[in-house]
This record gives C-alpha cells, structure tokens and sequence, in this order.
C-alpha cells in the first residue's frame, strides 16, 4: 500500500493502531505482529497469532521509525505486537527531552 | 496528522486519568472523548465553524476538540475588544455556534450567542446512540484554529493555523504521556492567544491536568497553585512582574511549581532575576514563538536560567536576556537586507522553516516558495545558538541614516537602579530623519533625572543612540498578554507636537 500522512494501521492480532506521521510515496508493506495491517478493527477475529519475532509490542503514544528514517508512525493504541515495514522491525524513536514551554 | 487522531489516544492513554475540570467536577479522558463525540454531533452539519468569546472556562478543550472532530475551525475572540469590534469580528463568521460566558453576553445583544454552559447541558441531553456518533474528521491540511493577531498597528488580521502544523508542534515538542499523574498546569493565559492554544494541546498531550483561571490576578494565581498542587505554569511577562510584586520579597521555597515558563512578549532581566529569586526550587523557560510559527520555535531552559545568574562568564550571564536555542524541528537563518545569511552575532532579520510554521492569513500565504518564513523580527544568534530577539523590524528608529533598534536603548535604560518600563520611539525629525525619544517609568518609590539616563546611554551605547528626549510617566499602554502598545505612545507624542502618525 502507499501510506499518506494521517493514514491509519491496524493490527490484525492485537489491539495496536499506529497512524502514518511520515511516509515516501512507495509501495509498502506494512505487517503489526508479522501479519499485514487491516482497514477496521472490526475485521480483527482472532484467529491469527502474533509471528516469533515480531512480539516487541509497542507503545502508546510512541513514534516508530525505519533505519534510513524514511518513515514514521505514531502509535495510538498499544498493542503486544511489533511494527515492520517491508519485513523491516520499526525502531523507537527517541525524544530529545524538551523543558516544558507551555 | 488531524488533531480528531489526538482525541482517540487521549482517551485510550489517559481513560481513567483525570485531566480537567475544577474541584467541583473532574472529567478523566474517557470523559473527555465523550463530551468531545456529543459536541462533534452537534457542530456537524450545523456550523461552519465554533467561536468563542469569553474568559477561560475549565472545560473550552472540548469546543477545540468537538470542532475539530467535526471538521470546522475554531475561533477564539478577544473578549475585551470593545463591543462594535467585537461583533464585526463575529459577523465575520456568519453559520458560527458562537460560545460564550454570562457577562459578555449581555454585551452582544441581537447576535445569537450560546453561553458555554448552556451548551454543555444542550450537549449532555442528545443520545449518541440514537442520532448515531459521526466519523472523525481527517483532513490534516484543513484550518484548525483561527487566530486574530493583536491588532497592535491597524485592523486584526486572521491567522491561520493548520491541522498539520498544530500536530507538527506537539510531536516535535511533546512526548505523548511524559507527564505523572500528579501534575497539573495553571492557565491563566486568555484563549484567544497562541499561547492559550498551545498551553491546552501541550499539556493534553502530555497528560497533565488543566487548571483554568477564568481571568489572572496575581492573588488568584498565587492561590490556586497552592490549593490545586499546581506544577506547571506559562505566564506573559506583565503576569510575571505582577505575580513578583505580590510577593514583595517572599522567597517560596517549597512551591509545588516545578517549571514556570514565560513568554509573549519581552521581559524585563531585573523581574526574571527577582523571578529567580523567588522561586528558587522552579525551573524557569523562557518560550519565544509567532501566532504564525503555531506557538514556541525556541527555549531557554531551566540550567541555563541558573547558569547566567552563577556564572561568572559574561557570554553566559547574557543568556538571561536569550529566548535560547530554537528547537530541533526548526530550521532558523539571520539574514541581512539582502536576504543573505549573516555571521554568529551579526544582527538582522529572523527567518524560519519548518512543518509548524504556517506563515498564513486568511488569504495571504507569507512563506516563500522553498519554505522561509520571514519573522519580521530582528535577532542575532551568538556561537552556541542561543537566540537574541531585538524587537521588530517595522520598529526600528532610522536616524541620519543609522538603523536603531529601540530594544537596544530599552535594555540600556532598564538596567538603571529606579527604572521599571522603558519605551524608546522614533519621532520626524528635519535634520535627522528621526529623532529618539524615549519615556520611562520609575520603580515605586524611585525618582529619575533624565540627564543622568541620558548620560548612562551614551556610556554604554553611543551618541548618535542616546535619546535627544527623556521623558518620565506613571504608566505606558500595553495589550493584556504584556505586549507594549508602542505605536499608541508614539502617536501620543505626536500629537503633543501636533502631528500625526505615518
């Protein structure tokens, strides 16, 4: 799939949804848990398990990122499942802690 | 990203996590997102967009939010505009829900306005089940939050700021969840104001609870810190001195407040110090940032707060008077009227890049094709990137020929012993262009002698800097959030001479 900025991901093995903060216009394929991403939560019946290696989970309110950071989600619900884009696990990105402005 | 996305993680990040409402009713995020839902339902369909027009009221994220779910902008007013203005701003936004509170009310007779908490009964009596909760909007380059910019030199324009430069902020700024469950913030900044804005998303963001302040008094503010364990807290600089001088020398060592940032406008060293001083356990932040860079773009921090007043460093020492370093979202240039960009220390005008700056009126997009965005601020950043503001550009004093920034004779005046406020302007002059004038307040219980002030700037600047006319007032027009209304002095003076204003 193509992601634009706003899209939404969700899991079809555990309850995680990230949305797309930055992603290239190319074709991606993006899998929560080692299974690809589905359009509803609705559609998640729980009769697929999580993949070994793809049981990182992650985190709410964490941006994940590739190595080249090309792309970056969000996620906004957690979820015990880890995020891959083309068979490449996301990393956490690291905020540089910023004083409280406002 | 749209700010709708922002309402589903608060509610799943923050369910059971109070984060608004005074002592009488508390509402957690799940709450929160409810309120938001039914709000959504109501505006949808309904109005082109949700005004509001009052003081702070403990629950106004939710008319943010309800609008932005249901794909409107928000428009905050300020309530202290006087009336006619008032109500051509609003009929400006004809098929507005325009929100408001019981005492402005009755000052806009005729125009169909919706007291905040009226709305909220209207709200809590739709069944969500039954007319069916409408899909979130999602459009991120959509007009999130309309604001009308001080209006200083002539008619308010309206700035706007989008979904994606709101979101852009408070990615690049805010760790989602960063906050503990025990803080709260204080917000005694009016709605109206980009810092208002921002105060609401920053700290949602974070999870930290909002406590309003209908309207500051430095009483008020004092005691509610204290009667709602308060951590955080942004306040403008006139908020700053107020809250200083209610003190009168009282040292609170073992206040709650963790971080107490300030910005708006410029800030007067001797206050930050006396500042320092009393509250010597808080971390200190000084935030400098644009309506149109949507809120902060630089911070000086805490230890650098610390740092100027032990250091024995002059570099250092002078940090005090920097709004810091920009942050690592924001790309910033010093450019000279050439728009080429100028060595560390050089002064010039301020350019910034960025995905928060939206650079943007209703009808007027200001940034340049590869991104800049031209601050109109004149500023120089020294080897370590710590930014100084130098005041407008529209401001500067051209005398024979000689560009002059009047903060740079302000600071000059407002480091003597007695001087509290300082207002240096540019009046016609036959021989030189210009000629500097400059009027000054004194600290209570102080008298100055012009000649002396006139002799201190001439030491420290030069000749061709030192005010041809020092003049001594009781007081000098500022807007509410501390700005000096310095065109309003200068037409003053004017008048004394029988001109008028260019």
């Amino acid at each position: 799939m193509i992601l634009k900025p706003g899209a939404r991901l969700i899991s079809a093995v555990c309850a995680a949804e990230l949305m797309t903060v930055k992603a290239p216009k190319t074709e991606l394929e993006v899998t929560i848990g080692g299974v690809a991403t589905i359009a509803s939560a609705a559609a998640r019946d729980g009769s697929v398990a999580i993949d070994a290696g793809h049981d990182g989970g992650i985190l709410m309110g964490k941006r994940y990122v590739d190595e080249a950071d090309t792309i970056e989600l969000l996620c906004t619900k957690a979820g015990a499942g880890a995020v891959a884009v083309n068979g490449e696990l996301l990393q956490l990105k690291e905020a540089k802690a910023l004083p409280a402005s406002d | 990203m749209h700010l709708s996305s922002f309402v589903e993680m608060v509610e799943s990040g923050f369910d059971d996590r109070v984060l608004l409402g005074d002592q009488n009713s508390r509402m957690t995020g799940t709450d929160f997102g409810f309120l938001v839902r039914l709000g959504a339902t109501q505006v949808h369909n309904n109005y082109t967009s949700v005004m509001y027009v009052g003081e702070n009221h403990p629950l106004l994220p939710v008319a943010l939010f309800a609008a932005a779910w249901a794909g409107v902008p928000f428009v905050p007013v300020n309530y202290r505009l006087e009336d006619r203005q008032l109500r051509l701003l609003i009929e400006r936004y004809p098929h507005s829900l325009v929100l408001t509170d019981p005492l402005t009310v009755d000052r806009l007779e005729g125009l169909s306005l919706l007291i905040f908490d009226e709305w909220l009964r209207e709200l809590s009596k739709i069944d969500l089940e039954e007319v069916g909760p409408i899909e979130p909007a999602e459009n991120d380059d959509a007009v999130a939050v309309v604001l009308f910019t001080s209006g200083t030199t002539s008619e308010p324009k309206s700035a706007l700021l989008r979904h994606r430069h709101l979101m852009a902020y408070l990615l690049g700024s805010v760790e989602f969840g960063s906050a503990d469950e025990s803080e709260a913030v204080l917000v005694s900044v009016p709605p109206y104001h980009v810092a208002g804005i921002a105060n609401m998303l920053s700290n949602l963001f974070a999870g930290r609870r909002l406590v309003y302040l209908a309207s500051f008094s430095a009483y008020k503010w004092l005691s509610t810190v204290v009667s709602e364990k308060v951590t955080h807290a942004m306040v403008v600089p006139t908020m700053l001195a107020r809250i200083v001088e209610e003190l009168d020398g009282e040292v609170l060592t073992t206040s709650t407040l963790q971080t107490l940032s300030y910005g708006g406008a410029k800030v007067s060293e001797r206050i930050i110090r006396l500042a320092l001083q009393t509250f010597p356990t808080t971390g200190f932040v000084n935030a400098y940032g644009l309506t149109e860079t949507a809120s902060t773009i630089a911070v000086l921090g805490p230890d650098d707060h610390r740092n100027a007043l032990t250091s024995d460093d002059p570099m250092i020492q002078r940090r005090l008077s920097s709004v810091g370093q920009v942050l690592p979202m924001i790309e910033i240039e010093i450019r000279d009227d050439h728009e080429r960009a100028v060595e560390p220390g050089e002064s010039g005008l301020i350019y910034l890049r960025g995905e928060q700056v939206s650079g943007e009126y209703a009808g007027i997009n200001l940034l340049a094709d590869d991104g800049w965005f031209c601050t109109r601020d004149q500023g120089s950043i020294d080897k370590d990137g710590y930014l100084f503001i130098e005041g407008r550009v529209d401001d500067t004093i051209i005398r024979g020929g000689e560009n002059i920034a009047p903060a740079e004779i302000e600071e000059v005046l407002l480091a003597q012993p007695g001087v509290a406020e300082a207002c240096v302007v540019g009046l016609p002059d036959d021989e030189w262009g210009q000629r500097i004038v400059a009027v000054v307040v004194c600290c209570e219980g102080f008298v100055v002698n012009s000649k002396d002030l006139q002799d201190a700037v001439r030491k420290v600047l030069r000749g061709s800097k030192t005010p041809e006319e020092i003049i001594v007032r009781d007081s000098l027009p500022h807007t509410e959030t501390g700005k000096m209304l310095r065109r309003v002095v200068q037409s003053e003076l004017l008048a004394r001479e029988g001109g008028t204003a260019k």
